[in-house]
């Protein structure tokens, strides 16, 4: 499954929420505000774990917007919008984690 | 008109929602009234004055530049949360070099924004006549 959060986890427990529940495949992608959880003090041990299996994405378009590429942790990848279509076609249900 | 002190507290990163660019808009309302303003970022707030912005990839404006205008209309205390930019990683180097030019010393430029503790901002806050959160 591919699971989309669009809050910082600063501002909101979606993240959170979201890494207790998913399972061993699914995959997450970060956008919107979400992104803000993709950079490197920013990460919480749980999230940067899955990013070291290679199972973490972040909405390269947000993340530049927001100015914070230089942050973002190296086993995070950043995909495109046609890398997020990509991610849906690959992973079948998403779950959005607004 | 009597002059009041007005706070514009800023805790929402732009883009992902709509506080940051609309507190934007009413900072610049208040400065055409010639009221004493200053605004402070808080929590992701920080990010809205984070140097780099680009926004071609999310078809939304970027409106960061916006900020450098600030100067201009003698808005010249931006107060940052140390404690916010440190839990983020970020440092004052990583913000936009936000300045105005000082009418009282030969108008010189000078640095708009001042990151300051927490314990700081409590103290300016309560000496504000009216504080808008956004």
């Amino acid at each position: 499954m591919l699971h989309t959060v669009n809050k910082s986890s600063f501002e909101r427990n979606s993240l959170q929420s979201c890494l207790n529940i998913i399972d061993d495949t699914s995959v997450i992608l970060l956008i919107e505000d979400g992104v803000i959880s993709a950079a490197n003090n920013a990460n919480s041990s749980m999230l940067a774990e899955l990013a070291t299996q290679g199972r973490v994405y972040a909405l390269q378009g947000d993340v530049e917007a927001r100015g914070i590429s230089s942050k973002v942790a190296d086993n995070i990848k950043l995909v495109d919008y046609a890398g997020f279509v990509d991610l849906v076609v690959e992973h079948g249900t998403a779950v959005s984690w607004v | 008109m009597a002059i009041k002190k007005f706070m514009y507290l800023n805790r929402k990163a732009s883009y992902g929602t709509v506080y940051a660019i609309e507190s934007l808009e009413v900072v610049l309302i208040a400065a055409a009234f010639e009221q004493d303003v200053s605004l402070a970022f808080v929590d992701d707030g920080v990010y809205q004055i984070v140097e780099g912005q680009n926004t071609d990839g999310i078809g939304m404006k970027n409106f960061s530049k916006t900020y450098h205008a600030l100067g201009d209309y003698d808005i010249n205390k931006l107060y940052v949360s140390a404690e916010s930019l440190e839990e983020r990683g970020l440092t004052e180097a990583d913000l936009m070099p936000l300045v105005y030019e000082d009418e009282d010393d030969d108008w010189a430029e000078k640095p708009s924004i001042k990151v300051v503790s927490n314990a700081d901002l409590t103290k300016i806050m309560s000496e504000q006549d009216v504080c808008l959160s956004f």
